[in-house]
Protein backbone atom coordinates (compact mmCIF):
# COMPACT_ATOMS: atom_id res chain seq x y z
CA UNK A 1 0.00 0.00 0.00
CA UNK A 2 2.92 2.18 1.09
CA UNK A 3 5.98 2.03 -1.14
CA UNK A 4 8.90 4.43 -0.60
CA UNK A 5 12.57 4.75 -2.66
CA UNK A 6 15.38 6.98 -1.15
CA UNK A 7 12.76 9.35 0.28
CA UNK A 8 14.85 12.39 1.65
CA UNK A 9 13.23 15.49 2.85
CA UNK A 10 15.97 18.54 3.53
CA UNK A 11 15.14 22.10 4.98
CA UNK A 12 17.77 24.10 4.02
CA UNK A 13 20.94 22.63 5.58
CA UNK A 14 19.49 19.68 7.73
CA UNK A 15 18.10 16.67 6.63
CA UNK A 16 14.91 16.09 8.54
CA UNK A 17 14.50 12.25 6.32
CA UNK A 18 16.89 10.79 4.69
CA UNK A 19 17.38 7.88 2.34
CA UNK A 20 14.52 6.17 3.43
CA UNK A 21 12.79 2.71 1.67
CA UNK A 22 9.95 1.58 2.93
CA UNK A 23 7.17 -1.23 1.70
CA UNK A 24 4.44 -1.85 3.67
CA UNK A 25 1.86 -3.98 2.87
CA UNK A 26 -2.29 -4.15 3.01
CA UNK A 27 -3.75 -5.01 6.95
CA UNK A 28 -0.19 -4.07 8.17
CA UNK A 29 0.21 -2.26 11.71
CA UNK A 30 3.68 -0.38 10.95
CA UNK A 31 5.24 1.81 13.48
CA UNK A 32 7.24 4.64 13.42
CA UNK A 33 10.13 4.49 16.45
CA UNK A 34 12.41 7.40 16.98
CA UNK A 35 13.37 10.78 19.54
CA UNK A 36 11.62 13.49 18.97
CA UNK A 37 13.58 14.89 15.90
CA UNK A 38 14.11 12.16 14.84
CA UNK A 39 12.05 12.56 11.16
CA UNK A 40 8.66 10.56 11.87
CA UNK A 41 6.33 13.60 11.55
CA UNK A 42 7.91 14.77 8.65
CA UNK A 43 8.02 10.83 6.98
CA UNK A 44 3.95 10.76 7.77
CA UNK A 45 3.34 14.43 6.34
CA UNK A 46 5.42 13.21 2.93
CA UNK A 47 3.20 10.24 2.63
CA UNK A 48 0.06 12.29 3.60
CA UNK A 49 0.78 14.57 0.87
CA UNK A 50 1.22 17.79 2.75
CA UNK A 51 4.36 18.07 2.05
CA UNK A 52 6.95 17.64 -1.22
CA UNK A 53 9.94 15.11 -0.92
CA UNK A 54 13.39 16.82 -1.88
CA UNK A 55 14.19 13.40 -4.05
CA UNK A 56 12.92 9.81 -3.77
CA UNK A 57 9.74 8.96 -4.61
CA UNK A 58 7.13 7.55 -2.34
CA UNK A 59 3.49 6.03 -3.75
CA UNK A 60 0.71 5.62 -1.52
CA UNK A 61 -2.41 3.69 -2.20
CA UNK A 62 -1.17 3.60 -5.60
CA UNK A 63 -0.58 7.50 -6.03
CA UNK A 64 2.45 9.22 -6.20
CA UNK A 65 3.34 11.88 -3.82
CA UNK A 66 4.62 14.11 -6.25
CA UNK A 67 1.98 13.89 -8.66
CA UNK A 68 -1.44 12.72 -7.13
CA UNK A 69 -0.87 14.17 -3.59
CA UNK A 70 -4.47 15.85 -4.00
CA UNK A 71 -5.65 11.65 -4.80
CA UNK A 72 -3.68 10.38 -1.30
CA UNK A 73 -5.99 12.48 0.64
CA UNK A 74 -9.19 10.25 -0.62
CA UNK A 75 -6.95 6.80 0.40
CA UNK A 76 -6.20 7.80 3.47
CA UNK A 77 -7.28 8.53 7.34
CA UNK A 78 -5.34 10.76 9.42
CA UNK A 79 -5.33 11.59 13.16
CA UNK A 80 -2.76 13.09 15.25
CA UNK A 81 -1.88 13.70 19.16
CA UNK A 82 -3.75 17.33 18.54
CA UNK A 83 -6.97 15.91 17.67
CA UNK A 84 -8.05 18.41 15.42
CA UNK A 85 -11.82 18.74 16.67
CA UNK A 86 -14.06 21.41 17.02
CA UNK A 87 -14.74 21.96 20.24
CA UNK A 88 -17.57 24.48 19.87
CA UNK A 89 -18.93 21.45 17.66
CA UNK A 90 -21.71 19.02 19.50
CA UNK A 91 -19.62 14.89 18.50
CA UNK A 92 -21.77 14.47 15.96
CA UNK A 93 -21.44 17.87 14.27
CA UNK A 94 -17.81 17.49 14.08
CA UNK A 95 -18.42 14.01 11.95
CA UNK A 96 -20.62 15.31 9.88
CA UNK A 97 -18.48 18.48 9.36
CA UNK A 98 -15.58 15.67 8.22
CA UNK A 99 -18.41 13.96 6.12
CA UNK A 100 -18.69 17.24 4.14
CA UNK A 101 -14.82 17.41 3.53
CA UNK A 102 -14.65 14.25 2.17
CA UNK A 103 -18.11 14.76 0.36
CA UNK A 104 -20.13 11.95 1.82
CA UNK A 105 -23.30 12.04 2.96
CA UNK A 106 -23.98 11.83 6.49
CA UNK A 107 -26.73 9.68 6.86
CA UNK A 108 -24.63 6.58 4.55
CA UNK A 109 -21.28 7.74 6.42
CA UNK A 110 -23.44 7.31 9.79
CA UNK A 111 -24.97 3.93 9.05
CA UNK A 112 -21.49 2.24 7.97
CA UNK A 113 -19.83 3.94 11.31
CA UNK A 114 -22.34 2.73 13.79
CA UNK A 115 -20.86 -0.62 14.79
CA UNK A 116 -17.73 1.17 15.16
CA UNK A 117 -19.39 3.67 17.24
CA UNK A 118 -21.24 1.48 19.56
CA UNK A 119 -18.27 -1.11 20.42
CA UNK A 120 -16.56 2.88 21.12
CA UNK A 121 -19.21 3.68 23.28
CA UNK A 122 -19.72 6.60 21.68
CA UNK A 123 -23.69 6.79 20.48
CA UNK A 124 -24.48 7.83 23.92
CA UNK A 125 -22.37 11.43 23.77
CA UNK A 126 -23.30 12.06 19.92
CA UNK A 127 -25.19 14.88 21.44
CA UNK A 128 -22.38 16.62 23.58
CA UNK A 129 -20.37 19.50 23.22
CA UNK A 130 -16.95 18.16 22.05
CA UNK A 131 -14.95 20.40 24.51
CA UNK A 132 -17.04 18.73 27.36
CA UNK A 133 -15.65 15.09 26.33
CA UNK A 134 -12.90 13.26 28.49
CA UNK A 135 -9.74 12.84 26.70
CA UNK A 136 -10.49 9.44 25.93
CA UNK A 137 -13.86 10.03 24.00
CA UNK A 138 -12.17 12.97 22.25
CA UNK A 139 -9.22 10.54 21.13
CA UNK A 140 -12.00 7.71 19.98
CA UNK A 141 -14.46 10.58 18.19
CA UNK A 142 -10.80 11.91 16.21
CA UNK A 143 -10.26 7.98 15.51
CA UNK A 144 -13.84 7.65 13.99
CA UNK A 145 -13.62 11.42 12.12
CA UNK A 146 -10.68 9.92 10.52
CA UNK A 147 -12.71 7.04 9.05
CA UNK A 148 -15.39 8.58 7.75
CA UNK A 149 -14.62 7.97 4.32
CA UNK A 150 -13.81 4.75 4.86
CA UNK A 151 -9.99 4.93 3.96
CA UNK A 152 -7.95 1.86 3.06
CA UNK A 153 -4.65 3.43 4.73
CA UNK A 154 -4.86 5.16 8.25
CA UNK A 155 -2.37 7.70 9.59
CA UNK A 156 -2.14 7.76 13.23
CA UNK A 157 0.14 10.37 14.67
CA UNK A 158 0.72 10.00 18.01
CA UNK A 159 -2.50 8.56 18.87
CA UNK A 160 -2.30 7.64 22.85
CA UNK A 161 -0.46 10.57 23.68
CA UNK A 162 -1.82 11.92 26.87
CA UNK A 163 -4.62 8.38 27.46
CA UNK A 164 -4.39 6.25 30.10
CA UNK A 165 -3.29 2.76 30.26
CA UNK A 166 -6.63 1.28 30.27
CA UNK A 167 -7.86 3.32 27.52
CA UNK A 168 -4.82 2.73 25.23
CA UNK A 169 -5.57 -0.61 25.50
CA UNK A 170 -8.63 -0.62 24.42
CA UNK A 171 -7.35 1.75 21.19
CA UNK A 172 -5.16 -0.54 20.52
CA UNK A 173 -7.88 -3.40 20.49
CA UNK A 174 -9.56 -1.04 17.98
CA UNK A 175 -6.78 -0.66 15.92
CA UNK A 176 -5.96 -4.48 15.76
CA UNK A 177 -9.66 -4.79 14.35
CA UNK A 178 -9.22 -2.43 11.68
CA UNK A 179 -6.40 -4.29 10.72
CA UNK A 180 -8.10 -7.42 10.81
CA UNK A 181 -10.63 -6.07 8.41
CA UNK A 182 -8.23 -4.85 5.96
CA UNK A 183 -7.01 -1.27 6.79
CA UNK A 184 -3.19 -0.44 6.68
CA UNK A 185 -2.32 1.43 9.46
CA UNK A 186 0.68 3.39 9.89
CA UNK A 187 1.21 5.05 13.48
CA UNK A 188 3.62 6.64 15.62
CA UNK A 189 4.14 5.97 19.74
CA UNK A 190 6.26 6.89 22.40
CA UNK A 191 4.75 4.06 24.77
CA UNK A 192 7.14 1.08 23.84
CA UNK A 193 4.85 -1.59 24.96
CA UNK A 194 2.21 -0.02 22.09
CA UNK A 195 5.38 -0.61 20.20
CA UNK A 196 5.16 -4.68 20.62
CA UNK A 197 1.57 -4.51 19.31
CA UNK A 198 3.28 -3.54 15.77
CA UNK A 199 3.05 -5.96 12.55
CA UNK A 200 6.70 -4.16 11.74
CA UNK A 201 8.55 -1.00 13.35
CA UNK A 202 11.14 1.32 11.80
CA UNK A 203 13.01 2.98 14.65
CA UNK A 204 14.66 6.06 13.12
CA UNK A 205 17.21 8.65 14.46
CA UNK A 206 18.37 11.56 12.53
CA UNK A 207 16.16 10.96 9.33
CA UNK A 208 17.99 7.61 8.74
CA UNK A 209 16.79 4.11 9.57
CA UNK A 210 18.76 2.46 12.04
CA UNK A 211 16.40 -0.79 12.59
CA UNK A 212 13.27 -2.06 11.11
CA UNK A 213 11.60 -5.16 11.28
CA UNK A 214 8.94 -7.41 13.23
CA UNK A 215 9.82 -6.65 17.36
CA UNK A 216 10.14 -9.95 17.68
CA UNK A 217 12.97 -10.53 15.30
CA UNK A 218 14.59 -6.98 16.39
CA UNK A 219 14.63 -7.65 20.26
CA UNK A 220 16.70 -10.87 19.35
CA UNK A 221 19.01 -8.88 16.95
CA UNK A 222 19.88 -6.44 19.31
CA UNK A 223 19.45 -8.74 22.54
CA UNK A 224 17.35 -6.27 24.09
CA UNK A 225 14.80 -8.01 26.50
CA UNK A 226 11.63 -5.53 25.67
CA UNK A 227 11.40 -2.18 23.20
CA UNK A 228 12.16 0.01 25.67
CA UNK A 229 15.72 -1.22 25.72
CA UNK A 230 16.05 -1.58 22.13
CA UNK A 231 14.52 2.01 21.84
CA UNK A 232 16.85 3.34 25.05
CA UNK A 233 19.90 1.47 22.61
CA UNK A 234 19.28 2.30 18.95
CA UNK A 235 17.33 5.82 19.19
CA UNK A 236 20.16 8.29 20.79
CA UNK A 237 22.98 5.77 19.21
CA UNK A 238 24.85 5.78 22.51
CA UNK B 1 4.47 22.61 56.72
CA UNK B 2 2.37 21.11 53.98
CA UNK B 3 2.63 21.50 50.23
CA UNK B 4 -1.41 21.54 50.48
CA UNK B 5 -4.14 20.44 52.68
CA UNK B 6 -7.63 19.63 51.10
CA UNK B 7 -10.38 19.59 52.72
CA UNK B 8 -13.62 18.28 51.84
CA UNK B 9 -13.46 19.75 48.74
CA UNK B 10 -15.95 19.36 45.62
CA UNK B 11 -16.25 21.48 41.87
CA UNK B 12 -18.68 20.79 39.59
CA UNK B 13 -18.95 22.02 36.17
CA UNK B 14 -22.64 22.77 35.67
CA UNK B 15 -24.76 19.52 36.63
CA UNK B 16 -21.21 17.34 36.05
CA UNK B 17 -20.07 16.71 39.72
CA UNK B 18 -15.85 16.65 38.87
CA UNK B 19 -14.30 15.97 42.04
CA UNK B 20 -16.63 14.85 44.81
CA UNK B 21 -15.44 15.65 48.59
CA UNK B 22 -11.53 15.20 49.01
CA UNK B 23 -9.38 15.59 51.71
CA UNK B 24 -5.84 15.19 51.35
CA UNK B 25 -2.95 16.24 52.68
CA UNK B 26 0.59 16.54 50.86
CA UNK B 27 3.71 16.59 52.69
CA UNK B 28 5.94 19.43 51.43
CA UNK B 29 8.98 18.75 49.86
CA UNK B 30 7.92 15.24 47.90
CA UNK B 31 7.29 13.81 44.47
CA UNK B 32 3.43 13.78 44.96
CA UNK B 33 2.14 11.97 41.44
CA UNK B 34 -1.74 12.05 41.27
CA UNK B 35 -2.82 9.04 39.04
CA UNK B 36 -5.84 8.38 37.32
CA UNK B 37 -8.22 7.50 34.19
CA UNK B 38 -9.13 10.14 31.61
CA UNK B 39 -11.46 12.67 33.33
CA UNK B 40 -11.10 11.46 36.99
CA UNK B 41 -10.92 14.76 37.92
CA UNK B 42 -6.67 15.41 37.71
CA UNK B 43 -6.85 18.41 35.81
CA UNK B 44 -9.39 20.09 37.87
CA UNK B 45 -7.94 18.97 40.78
CA UNK B 46 -4.07 20.72 39.57
CA UNK B 47 -5.79 23.57 38.46
CA UNK B 48 -7.40 24.26 41.87
CA UNK B 49 -4.52 24.36 44.04
CA UNK B 50 -3.22 26.99 41.40
CA UNK B 51 -5.84 29.22 42.40
CA UNK B 52 -7.45 29.04 38.95
CA UNK B 53 -10.40 27.59 39.73
CA UNK B 54 -13.47 28.46 41.92
CA UNK B 55 -14.92 25.69 44.09
CA UNK B 56 -18.26 25.46 45.45
CA UNK B 57 -17.25 23.41 48.63
CA UNK B 58 -14.57 22.48 51.50
CA UNK B 59 -11.41 24.52 51.71
CA UNK B 60 -7.37 24.78 50.13
CA UNK B 61 -4.53 25.82 51.62
CA UNK B 62 -1.20 26.00 49.23
CA UNK B 63 2.15 26.36 51.65
CA UNK B 64 -0.29 27.03 54.68
CA UNK B 65 -2.22 30.19 52.20
CA UNK B 66 -5.79 29.64 51.97
CA UNK B 67 -6.34 29.65 47.76
CA UNK B 68 -9.04 32.38 47.74
CA UNK B 69 -7.88 35.04 50.39
CA UNK B 70 -4.15 34.69 49.95
CA UNK B 71 -4.28 33.84 45.91
CA UNK B 72 -1.82 36.69 45.14
CA UNK B 73 0.62 35.13 47.67
CA UNK B 74 0.28 31.50 46.61
CA UNK B 75 1.30 32.47 43.12
CA UNK B 76 4.19 33.95 43.92
CA UNK B 77 5.70 31.01 45.71
CA UNK B 78 4.09 28.50 43.27
CA UNK B 79 5.08 27.39 39.50
CA UNK B 80 2.66 25.67 37.11
CA UNK B 81 3.00 23.84 33.76
CA UNK B 82 -0.24 23.33 32.55
CA UNK B 83 -1.42 20.24 30.71
CA UNK B 84 -0.56 21.95 27.06
CA UNK B 85 2.39 23.76 25.65
CA UNK B 86 1.13 27.28 26.58
CA UNK B 87 4.60 29.20 25.99
CA UNK B 88 4.44 31.88 23.12
CA UNK B 89 5.86 30.16 19.87
CA UNK B 90 7.29 33.19 18.11
CA UNK B 91 9.55 33.75 21.02
CA UNK B 92 12.57 32.01 21.74
CA UNK B 93 13.66 30.42 24.39
CA UNK B 94 15.41 33.02 26.43
CA UNK B 95 12.59 35.54 25.70
CA UNK B 96 9.84 33.14 27.07
CA UNK B 97 12.18 32.74 30.22
CA UNK B 98 12.25 36.00 30.68
CA UNK B 99 8.71 36.96 29.60
CA UNK B 100 8.05 34.95 32.59
CA UNK B 101 10.86 36.59 34.77
CA UNK B 102 8.97 39.75 34.16
CA UNK B 103 5.65 38.66 34.79
CA UNK B 104 7.16 37.48 37.98
CA UNK B 105 8.51 40.55 39.20
CA UNK B 106 12.07 38.89 38.92
CA UNK B 107 14.98 41.48 39.41
CA UNK B 108 17.65 41.68 36.74
CA UNK B 109 20.27 40.64 38.72
CA UNK B 110 18.52 37.55 40.20
CA UNK B 111 17.35 36.60 37.15
CA UNK B 112 20.57 36.04 35.31
CA UNK B 113 21.72 33.62 38.46
CA UNK B 114 18.75 32.12 37.87
CA UNK B 115 19.08 31.89 34.23
CA UNK B 116 22.39 30.59 34.42
CA UNK B 117 20.59 27.77 36.90
CA UNK B 118 18.09 26.89 34.63
CA UNK B 119 20.07 26.69 32.17
CA UNK B 120 22.60 24.16 33.27
CA UNK B 121 20.03 21.48 34.03
CA UNK B 122 17.51 22.21 31.00
CA UNK B 123 21.41 22.59 28.87
CA UNK B 124 18.80 24.86 26.52
CA UNK B 125 21.40 27.47 26.48
CA UNK B 126 22.60 26.30 23.01
CA UNK B 127 19.47 26.51 22.03
CA UNK B 128 18.86 29.68 23.29
CA UNK B 129 17.65 31.81 20.50
CA UNK B 130 15.66 28.98 18.74
CA UNK B 131 11.80 30.09 18.80
CA UNK B 132 9.93 28.05 20.96
CA UNK B 133 7.73 26.86 18.43
CA UNK B 134 11.15 24.96 16.38
CA UNK B 135 12.06 23.40 19.50
CA UNK B 136 11.61 19.21 19.70
CA UNK B 137 9.55 17.70 22.32
CA UNK B 138 11.42 17.09 25.04
CA UNK B 139 13.14 20.78 24.93
CA UNK B 140 9.70 22.31 24.62
CA UNK B 141 8.71 20.26 28.21
CA UNK B 142 12.28 21.35 29.46
CA UNK B 143 11.50 25.26 28.64
CA UNK B 144 8.27 24.97 29.99
CA UNK B 145 9.23 23.62 33.16
CA UNK B 146 12.24 26.55 33.13
CA UNK B 147 9.83 28.80 32.94
CA UNK B 148 7.77 27.51 35.58
CA UNK B 149 10.91 27.74 38.04
CA UNK B 150 11.99 31.08 37.07
CA UNK B 151 10.26 33.08 40.15
CA UNK B 152 12.49 29.88 42.12
CA UNK B 153 8.98 28.68 43.50
CA UNK B 154 8.95 26.42 47.03
CA UNK B 155 6.34 23.91 45.13
CA UNK B 156 5.63 23.38 41.28
CA UNK B 157 2.85 21.44 40.32
CA UNK B 158 3.13 19.60 36.90
CA UNK B 159 -0.17 18.58 34.49
CA UNK B 160 1.53 15.68 32.40
CA UNK B 161 4.61 17.13 31.77
CA UNK B 162 6.01 14.35 29.78
CA UNK B 163 2.67 13.93 27.15
CA UNK B 164 4.71 13.35 23.78
CA UNK B 165 7.61 13.30 24.76
CA UNK B 166 10.32 10.47 23.85
CA UNK B 167 11.44 7.36 26.43
CA UNK B 168 14.66 9.21 26.08
CA UNK B 169 13.96 12.19 27.23
CA UNK B 170 10.97 11.26 29.98
CA UNK B 171 14.49 9.80 31.49
CA UNK B 172 16.19 12.51 31.29
CA UNK B 173 12.83 14.62 32.48
CA UNK B 174 12.46 12.85 35.48
CA UNK B 175 16.37 13.03 36.07
CA UNK B 176 16.00 16.50 36.35
CA UNK B 177 12.54 15.98 38.48
CA UNK B 178 14.66 14.67 41.42
CA UNK B 179 17.84 17.14 41.17
CA UNK B 180 15.09 19.53 41.94
CA UNK B 181 13.48 17.76 44.75
CA UNK B 182 16.81 17.47 46.29
CA UNK B 183 16.94 21.11 46.60
CA UNK B 184 14.13 21.23 48.39
CA UNK B 185 11.69 21.71 46.08
CA UNK B 186 8.15 20.41 46.62
CA UNK B 187 6.72 18.85 43.24
CA UNK B 188 3.23 17.62 42.62
CA UNK B 189 3.00 15.66 39.08
CA UNK B 190 0.58 13.48 36.73
CA UNK B 191 1.37 11.48 34.59
CA UNK B 192 -0.39 8.37 32.23
CA UNK B 193 3.08 6.63 32.76
CA UNK B 194 3.27 4.29 35.34
CA UNK B 195 6.75 3.87 35.43
CA UNK B 196 6.95 7.28 36.42
CA UNK B 197 4.07 7.18 39.15
CA UNK B 198 6.52 4.49 40.69
CA UNK B 199 9.04 6.82 40.78
CA UNK B 200 7.02 9.07 42.84
CA UNK B 201 7.21 9.26 46.90
CA UNK B 202 3.74 9.40 47.54
CA UNK B 203 0.97 8.73 44.68
CA UNK B 204 -2.82 9.94 45.10
CA UNK B 205 -5.27 7.28 42.92
CA UNK B 206 -8.14 8.92 41.56
CA UNK B 207 -10.67 8.00 40.30
CA UNK B 208 -14.39 9.87 39.32
CA UNK B 209 -13.36 12.43 40.99
CA UNK B 210 -12.36 10.76 44.63
CA UNK B 211 -9.46 9.69 45.93
CA UNK B 212 -9.55 6.05 45.83
CA UNK B 213 -5.95 5.11 47.85
CA UNK B 214 -2.65 6.79 48.84
CA UNK B 215 0.42 5.35 49.76
CA UNK B 216 4.16 5.21 48.98
CA UNK B 217 4.06 2.92 45.39
CA UNK B 218 5.86 0.38 47.26
CA UNK B 219 3.37 0.26 49.83
CA UNK B 220 0.69 0.16 47.46
CA UNK B 221 2.28 -3.33 45.45
CA UNK B 222 3.52 -4.76 48.93
CA UNK B 223 -0.81 -4.94 50.10
CA UNK B 224 -2.25 -6.00 46.31
CA UNK B 225 -3.57 -8.94 47.45
CA UNK B 226 -3.46 -11.08 44.00
CA UNK B 227 -1.18 -12.88 42.31
CA UNK B 228 0.17 -12.14 39.66
CA UNK B 229 1.65 -14.26 36.59
CA UNK B 230 3.01 -13.50 33.27
CA UNK B 231 2.84 -15.49 29.81
CA UNK B 232 3.94 -14.98 26.16
CA UNK B 233 3.91 -17.78 23.08
CA UNK B 234 3.77 -17.68 19.59
CA UNK B 235 0.18 -16.15 19.25
CA UNK B 236 -0.79 -13.72 22.09
CA UNK B 237 -4.76 -12.99 20.43
CA UNK B 238 -4.82 -16.91 20.70
CA UNK B 239 -3.68 -17.14 24.56
CA UNK B 240 -5.70 -14.51 25.38
CA UNK B 241 -8.56 -15.52 24.11
CA UNK B 242 -8.16 -19.11 25.68
CA UNK B 243 -7.23 -17.86 29.19
CA UNK B 244 -10.11 -15.29 29.64
CA UNK B 245 -12.22 -18.59 29.54
CA UNK B 246 -10.59 -19.68 32.33
CA UNK B 247 -12.18 -19.02 35.51
CA UNK B 248 -9.31 -19.04 37.51
CA UNK B 249 -8.18 -16.14 36.12
CA UNK B 250 -9.34 -12.48 37.55
CA UNK B 251 -7.96 -10.11 35.12
CA UNK B 252 -6.14 -10.29 31.83
CA UNK B 253 -4.24 -7.67 30.37
CA UNK B 254 -1.56 -7.05 27.35
CA UNK B 255 1.74 -6.03 28.39
CA UNK B 256 3.84 -5.34 25.22
CA UNK B 257 4.88 -8.95 23.73
CA UNK B 258 3.07 -10.92 27.51
CA UNK B 259 -0.38 -11.10 29.05
CA UNK B 260 -0.53 -10.57 32.67
CA UNK B 261 -2.95 -12.66 34.73
CA UNK B 262 -4.36 -12.28 38.10
CA UNK B 263 -5.68 -14.87 40.31
CA UNK B 264 -6.81 -14.41 44.05
CA UNK B 265 -5.34 -17.64 44.31
CA UNK B 266 -2.08 -19.31 43.36
CA UNK B 267 -2.28 -21.29 40.25
CA UNK B 268 -0.11 -24.12 40.36
CA UNK B 269 2.35 -25.37 38.09
CA UNK B 270 -0.23 -28.36 37.07
CA UNK B 271 -2.77 -26.02 35.99
CA UNK B 272 -0.56 -23.98 33.67
CA UNK B 273 1.06 -27.73 32.23
CA UNK B 274 -2.56 -28.44 31.78
CA UNK B 275 -3.70 -24.88 30.33
CA UNK B 276 -0.42 -24.90 27.63
CA UNK B 277 -1.53 -28.66 26.32
CA UNK B 278 -4.74 -27.34 25.54
CA UNK B 279 -3.42 -23.90 24.39
CA UNK B 280 -0.71 -24.47 22.05
CA UNK B 281 0.58 -20.89 21.63
CA UNK B 282 1.04 -20.87 25.25
CA UNK B 283 4.81 -21.17 25.45
CA UNK B 284 6.10 -19.80 29.24
CA UNK B 285 4.81 -18.45 32.49
CA UNK B 286 6.47 -16.88 35.03
CA UNK B 287 4.86 -15.80 38.86
CA UNK B 288 6.08 -11.67 39.11
CA UNK B 289 5.82 -8.81 41.52
CA UNK B 290 2.93 -6.46 40.27
CA UNK B 291 3.99 -2.53 39.33
CA UNK B 292 1.80 -0.16 39.16
CA UNK B 293 0.44 -0.38 35.70
CA UNK B 294 -1.14 -3.58 37.35
CA UNK B 295 -2.67 -1.73 40.51
CA UNK B 296 -3.81 0.49 37.61
CA UNK B 297 -5.90 -1.52 35.31
CA UNK B 298 -7.12 -3.62 38.12
CA UNK B 299 -8.55 -1.19 39.64
CA UNK B 300 -10.10 0.34 36.50
CA UNK B 301 -11.27 -3.17 35.75
CA UNK B 302 -14.06 -2.66 38.31
CA UNK B 303 -15.98 -0.46 36.58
Amino acid sequence: MIDTVNLTKRFGNFTAVDNLNLNIAKGEIFGFLGANGAGKTTTIRILCGLTKPSSGTATVGGFDVNKHSEQIKTVIGYMSQKFALYNDLKAKENLAFYASVYRQPLRIALERLNPLLETMGLTSILNSFTRDLPMGYKQRLSLVCALVHDPPILFLDEPTSGVDPQARREFWDMINQLAIAGKTVIVSTHFMDEAEYCHRVIVMRDGKEVAMGNPTELKQLHQSKNMQELFLKLARGE
Amino acid sequence: MNACSIKELSISYGETPALRNISLAIPQGEIYGIIGPDGAGKTTLMRALCTLLPYQHGSIEVLDLHTVKDEKNIRARLGYMPQRFSLYQDLSVQQNLMFFAKLFGVKEKEYRKRLAELYQFSRLEPFNKRRAGDLSGGMKQKLALSCALIHTPELIILDEPTFGVDPVSRIEFWNILHELKAEGIGIIVSTPYMDEAEQCDTVALIHKGQILDIGKPGDLLAAWPFKLYTVNGSDLAEIRAFLAAQPEINNLQLFGSEIHISSNEEISSDTFAAWMQQCVSLKQWKAISPGMEDVFLEMMSHD
